[in-house]
C-alpha cells in the first residue's frame, strides 16, 4: 500500500493545482493519474482566463456575468467566491512564469468572450491551456510532488454506512497500466478526484479519448450525489470532421459567423441582435443548429466562421494555433478561406456535488475541476470561465484537504432529509435506471488501512474477472451504442421521446456491459481492460444526463426542450440531484443560491 | 429569451431548400452504406511485440486493412484496426488535436504524430507502415518507456525561477514574449529525441526537448541574470548544447515546427560569449 496525506486522482489542470494548494499547505501530496500530466485535456482548451484584473473591472461584474450565463441557476458562493479568487490566481500563474499574451506595456493581454460585459479573458495566443497545464506541471516537477502516471484509479475506499453522509473515504484502487499491478493508494488527510470531462459519452465532441467521467461515476456509486448533469455545454464552433475545438477567441477577435446563403445568421435571424456572435455559447449553438436544420447551412452540416478581414498579421498574433487547427484537421487555409464549423459536445457543467471548498458529503473525498459541481457554471458555461474554475477551486480543495481553514462553507452537500427545500422527483422512467443487480462501490473495514485493504480486495476481483472470461462482447461495441444514441437524442434540441429512446438503449448497453470481455490478456500496457472500465463508467454517466434531461420540464441555459419553451423559475430554480442509492437512483432537487454577499440575483430574462 | 426551434415554415424557396437537403441526405447515405474496406483501401502494417503474450515476443508485423475515408489521420486508421479487428493494438492517443503530444510515432520511416498525419500526405499512401519510436524501450506494440525522456526534461530545472519575488503582476515585452514563444510549443511528444543521431549514441545526451526547455526560460526577461548563468553551467556540460551535430534532424520531425537545431545553436554562442566574459 502506498500512502500519502493527500491524493489526488488525475494530473490536469484542477489536479495540478490542488496538489500545489495541498503541498504548500504542508501535505504529503501524490498525484495518481492514467496520463502523464502534460497529456492531460486541459492543454487543448484554447480561449482564455476570466478574471477581473483591470480598472472598470470588478469581481462583482464577472460574478453576475457568471449567474447571468449560467441562467440563474448558478449558486452565488461560487459565483463570487470565482470571481474574488481568480485575479491573484492569475497573477499566480504570471509569478510562475506563464507565457501570457502581451500589451505594448507588458502588461498581459485580455480579451472579449461571449457574455462578459468587461473583456476580461486573459490569454496566451489560442493556446492558453497549454500554457496553463505546462506551467502548473513544472511548478509540480519544482516542489518534487510525487507523481504517479500511467495509473489508473478504478475505485474510491469508501466505507458502507447506510447514510452517505456518514461514509468516509480512506483512498483509492488503482492500477498500474504499465505492469498491471493493483495497488491501494492510502490518503490519511484527503482523496481529490480532478478526473475532468465526459465527453466519450457522445461521439461528436472536443474531449480526448481520455475523459470518460471516471470520478463521476465512481463519486456516484460510493453514494455522492451527482449534480445538474443535463447540462452539457456543445460548443458552437468545433470541426465537422473531427470534433476539434475552434477557439472562441476566433469571435473575440472578431470573427464572423455566416449560413450557406453567406447571411451573418446571428443577425440576420434574430439570434442575438445585440452581441451577435459574442452571444453566450448555448445561443450561438442552437441559431447554427437552426440554420443548418431549416437548409441554411453549408452541405447541411455546418456554417461558416470567417475570420480573414481581420487581417494576417492580427491573426498570426493572436490566433496562430487556429490557422493550424484548421488546417491539420480540415484541410483548411484559414487566411484564405471561411472554416467551417457546427457545434459539438464541449463541456460538462454539472459533476460531483461540492461547496466551496471541493468537499462533498463524504469526508474526506473532495472534487474539483469538470469532474465537480460547485455549482458555477449553472446551465451554461460562459467562455473562459472553465481554467479560473479549475485554479480557484483546485487551490482550495488542495489546501482545505492538507487542513488549512478556508471559513464555513455557504453551500450545503449531501442529501439531508428535512433540509430546506429538497423535494423529491415524481418523474417517470421509461425503464428503470441504475445497476442490474443493487450494489455500491463501498466497503467495511476496522480502520483506514483496512478500508484500502477491502476496496483493493473487491476491486482485484471485479478486474481478474473481466480479464478471466473468455467469450463475450467488445466494449468498443458498447460505448459507441451509447455515444450514437446520446448524439442523436441528447444534444442540443431535445424532445420526450428521443430522451426515453436513449435510456432504453442505455439500458440495453447495461444489459450487454454484464457479458463484456477483454480479449487481450495480456498485464503488460492493456488498454483494452482500460477501455473496458472506463466504459462502464460512460454508461452510468450517459444515464445521469438522460435521467435530468427528462426530469427537467423546462428550457433553461443549455439545456432546450421542444415540449416546454420557457424558463420556468416559479418551479425550476433548482439543481437536479441524482443519488445511486445502492442502485436504485434517486432524483431530487435542492433549490439553486442566488443570494450574494451584497446581492440578490434576480432572475431576468437573458438577452445578448 | 431568444428561443429557436428547429420547426421551419413552408414558404416556397425554403421547401426546395429542404428537398435539395432531403436529396443530398439519400446520396450520403447511399455512400456511406456502399461496402466496407473497399478497393483502395490502405494496407496498413504495424509492428507488435508484447513481452508477455507467447506469439508476439519475437517482433513481427501485422497487417489490416483500412477504408479510405477522405482526411484519415494515422491514427484513425489505427482505432480503425484495434476497434475492429483486435482489440490488443496498443498505442497511446488521446486529444486527437496535436497537443497532449502521446503519440509520436514512426511512420513510414519518419517521426511524426499520428493524429496529425493525414494518410493521402503520406510519400508513400498505399502502404502505411507504422513503428514504435526508434531509439526507445519497447513496451508494447507502439507504445515506448517515456522515462528517460522526462528524466532529460527533469535535469534542466524546467521551471520558472523569477529575479525577485514578484509584487504582482511581472512585466515582459512583447518582444520578448516573441523570442521565447516557439520554445514554449513543446508538447513533449518525444519525437526529436527518437530522431537524433547523437542521442542514439549518447544517452546521456540532453537532447533537443530538454535543451530546448532550457532555452524558454534562459531567454525569459522575467529571469535574472544570476539564473541564466546556472541554466548555462547545466546546458554546457559534457552531454549537453556541445554534442549537438547541426544535423537538423529534431527540426525537420517536430509537430510543432519548433527551431531546435537553432535554438540549441543560440544557446552554445550564448554560453561562449559567458565564458569570454570571465577570460
Amino acid at each position: 500500500m502506498y500512502e500519502h496525506d493527500v491524493i489526488v486522482v488525475g494530473g490536469g489542470g484542477s489536479g495540478l493545482r490542488a496538489a500545489i494548494g495541498a503541498h504548500e499547505a504542508g501535505a504529503d501530496v501524490a498525484i495518481v493519474t492514467k496520463l502523464h500530466p502534460v497529456r492531460s485535456h486541459t492543454g487543448a482548451a484554447e480561449g482564455g482566463i476570466n478574471a477581473a484584473l483591470r480598472e472598470g473591472d470588478d469581481w462583482e461584474l464577472h460574478a453576475y456575468d457568471t449567474v447571468k450565463g449560467g441562467d440563474y441557476i448558478v449558486d452565488a458562493p461560487a459565483a463570487e467566491t470565482l470571481a474574488q479568487d481568480a485575479p491573484e490566481n492569475v497573477v499566480q500563474l504570471e509569478n510562475w512564469g506563464m507565457p501570457f499574451s502581451r500589451e505594448e506595456d507588458g502588461r498581459m493581454s485580455q480579451r472579449p468572450f461571449g457574455g462578459l460585459s468587461f473583456p476580461r479573458t486573459t490569454y496566451a495566443g489560442a493556446e492558453t491551456g497549454h500554457h496553463l497545464l505546462h506551467t502548473l506541471y513544472e511548478q509540480v516537477v519544482k516542489r518534487g510532488i510525487t507523481v504517479y502516471d500511467e495509473w489508473y484509479v478504478t475505485r474510491l475506499a469508501v466505507t458502507d454506512e447506510d447514510d452517505p453522509n456518514d461514509r468516509s473515504c480512506h483512498g483509492v484502487v488503482a492500477w498500474d497500466i504499465q505492469t498491471g499491478e493493483i495497488e491501494g493508494f492510502r490518503g490519511r488527510d484527503g482523496v481529490v478526484l480532478a478526473t475532468g470531462g465526459d465527453g466519450q459519452v457522445f461521439d461528436h465532441t472536443t474531449n480526448a479519448v481520455a475523459n470518460t467521467a471516471d470520478g463521476v461515476a465512481m463519486a456516484y456509486r460510493a453514494g455522492v450525489p451527482i449534480e445538474d448533469m443535463e447540462f452539457v455545454q456543445f460548443h458552437p464552433t468545433t470541426l465537422p470532421s473531427t470534433g476539434v475545438l475552434i477557439s472562441e477567441g476566433t469571435r473575440g477577435e472578431g470573427g464572423i459567423l455566416y449560413n450557406g446563403e453567406g447571411e451573418r445568421l446571428m443577425y440576420e435571424y434574430g439570434y442575438a441582435t445585440n452581441d451577435g456572435e459574442l452571444a453566450s455559447r448555448d445561443v450561438v449553438a442552437r441559431g447554427e443548429l437552426t440554420e443548418i436544420n431549416a437548409g441554411r447551412g453549408v452541405d447541411d452540416e455546418y456554417v461558416h466562421l470567417d475570420m480573414r478581414h481581420l487581417g494576417e498579421e492580427r491573426i498570426v498574433d493572436r490566433l496562430e494555433n487556429i490557422l493550424h487547427l484548421a488546417e491539420d484537421f480540415e484541410g483548411v487555409d484559414g487566411l484564405e478561406n471561411p472554416m467551417p464549423v457546427k457545434p459539438g459536445h464541449h463541456y460538462e457543467m454539472g459533476g460531483i456535488e461540492t461547496n466551496e471548498n471541493g468537499e462533498t458529503c463524504v469526508d474526506g473525498l473532495y472534487a474539483v475541476g469538470e469532474a465537480a459541481c460547485v455549482s458555477v457554471h449553472g446551465s451554461n458555461r460562459l467562455g473562459g470561465n472553465a481554467l479560473p474554475e479549475l485554479l480557484v477551486f483546485g487551490a482550495r480543495a488542495g489546501k482545505h484537504a492538507a487542513g488549512e481553514d478556508l471559513g464555513e462553507p455557504e453551500i450545503p452537500v449531501g442529501k439531508t432529509e428535512g433540509d430546506e427545500g429538497i423535494e423529491e422527483s415524481d418523474v417517470d422512467f421509461p425503464v428503470e435506471p441504475g445497476a442490474l443487480a443493487a450494489s455500491s462501490a463501498v466497503v467495511s473495514g476496522d480502520s483506514p488501512e483496512g478500508v484500502v485493504d477491502a476496496a483493493l480486495e473487491a476491486e482485484t476481483e471485479r478486474i481478474e474477472g473481466l480479464l478471466e472470461k473468455d467469450e463475450g462482447v467488445n466494449h468498443a461495441d458498447v460505448r459507441s451504442k451509447i455515444q450514437k444514441s446520446m448524439t442523436d437524442n441528447v444534444n442540443v434540441f431535445r424532445e420526450e421521446g428521443a430522451i426515453e429512446e436513449a435510456l432504453e438503449t442505455i439500458r440495453e448497453a447495461r444489459e450487454e456491459y454484464e457479458d463484456v470481455s477483454v480479449a487481450d490478456k495480456s498485464r503488460t500496457f492493456n488498454t483494452d481492460l482500460q477501455h473496458t472500465i472506463e466504459t462502464r463508467n460512460v454508461i452510468d454517466t450517459a444515464e445521469l444526463i438522460a435521467m435530468g434531461a427528462l426530469a427537467r420540464e423546462e428550457f433553461r441555459g443549455a439545456h432546450w426542450r421542444k415540449e416546454y419553451q420557457e424558463r420556468r423559475d416559479d418551479e425550476w430554480l433548482k439543481h437536479t440531484m441524482i443519488s445511486w442509492n445502492d442502485g436504485t437512483p434517486e432524483l431530487w432537487y435542492r433549490p439553486a443560491l442566488l443570494e450574494g454577499e451584497n446581492q440578490t440575483y434576480e432572475p431576468k430574462e437573458r438577452h445578448y | 429569451m431568444s428561443t429557436q426551434t428547429p420547426d421551419t415554415d413552408d414558404s416556397d424557396p425554403q421547401a426546395e431548400r429542404m428537398a435539395r437537403k432531403d436529396e443530398r441526405a439519400a446520396e450520403r447515405e447511399e455512400a456511406a452504406s456502399t461496402p466496407d474496406v473497399g478497393d483502395d483501401a490502405i494496407t496498413l502494417k504495424v509492428f507488435r511485440y508484447d513481452p508477455e503474450v507467447a506469439d508476439k515476443q519475437e517482433p513481427r508485423f501485422d497487417t489490416f486493412h483500412v477504408p479510405r475515408e477522405p482526411g484519415i489521420t494515422v491514427l484513425d486508421a489505427l482505432i480503425y484496426a484495434r476497434d475492429t479487428y483486435d482489440s490488443s493494438l496498443t498505442f497511446r492517443h488521446s486529444c486527437r488535436q496535436a497537443v497532449c503530444g502521446s503519440d509520436a510515432l514512426f511512420i513510414n520511416g519518419s517521426q511524426r504524430l499520428g493524429c496529425q498525419t493525414q494518410i493521402a500526405d503520406l510519400n508513400d499512401s498505399e502502404t502505411v507502415r507504422v513503428e514504435p519510436l526508434p531509439h526507445r524501450e519497447v513496451v508494447k506494440d507502439l507504445v515506448v518507456d517515456m522515462d528517460h525522456f522526462y528524466d532529460q526534461m527533469d535535469a534542466v530545472e524546467p521551471y520558472f525561477s523569477p529575479k525577485e519575488d514578484p509584487d504582482g503582476e511581472q512585466l515582459q515585452s512583447r518582444e520578448n514574449r516573441e523570442k521565447i514563444k516557439m520554445s514554449t510549443r513543446c508538447i513533449w511528444c518525444g519525437a526529436c529525441m527518437s530522431s537524433c543521431n547523437v542521442a542514439a549514441g549518447d544517452n546521456e545526451y540532453l537532447g533537443p526537448a530538454a535543451i530546448n526547455k532550457a532555452y524558454r526560460f534562459y531567454f525569459d526577461e522575467r529571469e535574472g541574470e544570476d539564473r541564466q548563468e546556472e541554466r548555462l553551467r547545466i546546458i554546457e556540460q559534457e552531454h549537453g548544447v556541445w554534442r549537438c551535430q547541426t544535423q537538423f534532424s529534431c527540426t525537420t520531425v517536430c509537430p510543432k515546427d519548433i527551431p531546435l537545431t537553432e535554438h540549441i545553436q543560440e544557446l552554445k554562442r550564448e554560453a561562449v560569449k559567458q565564458n569570454l566574459k570571465f577570460w
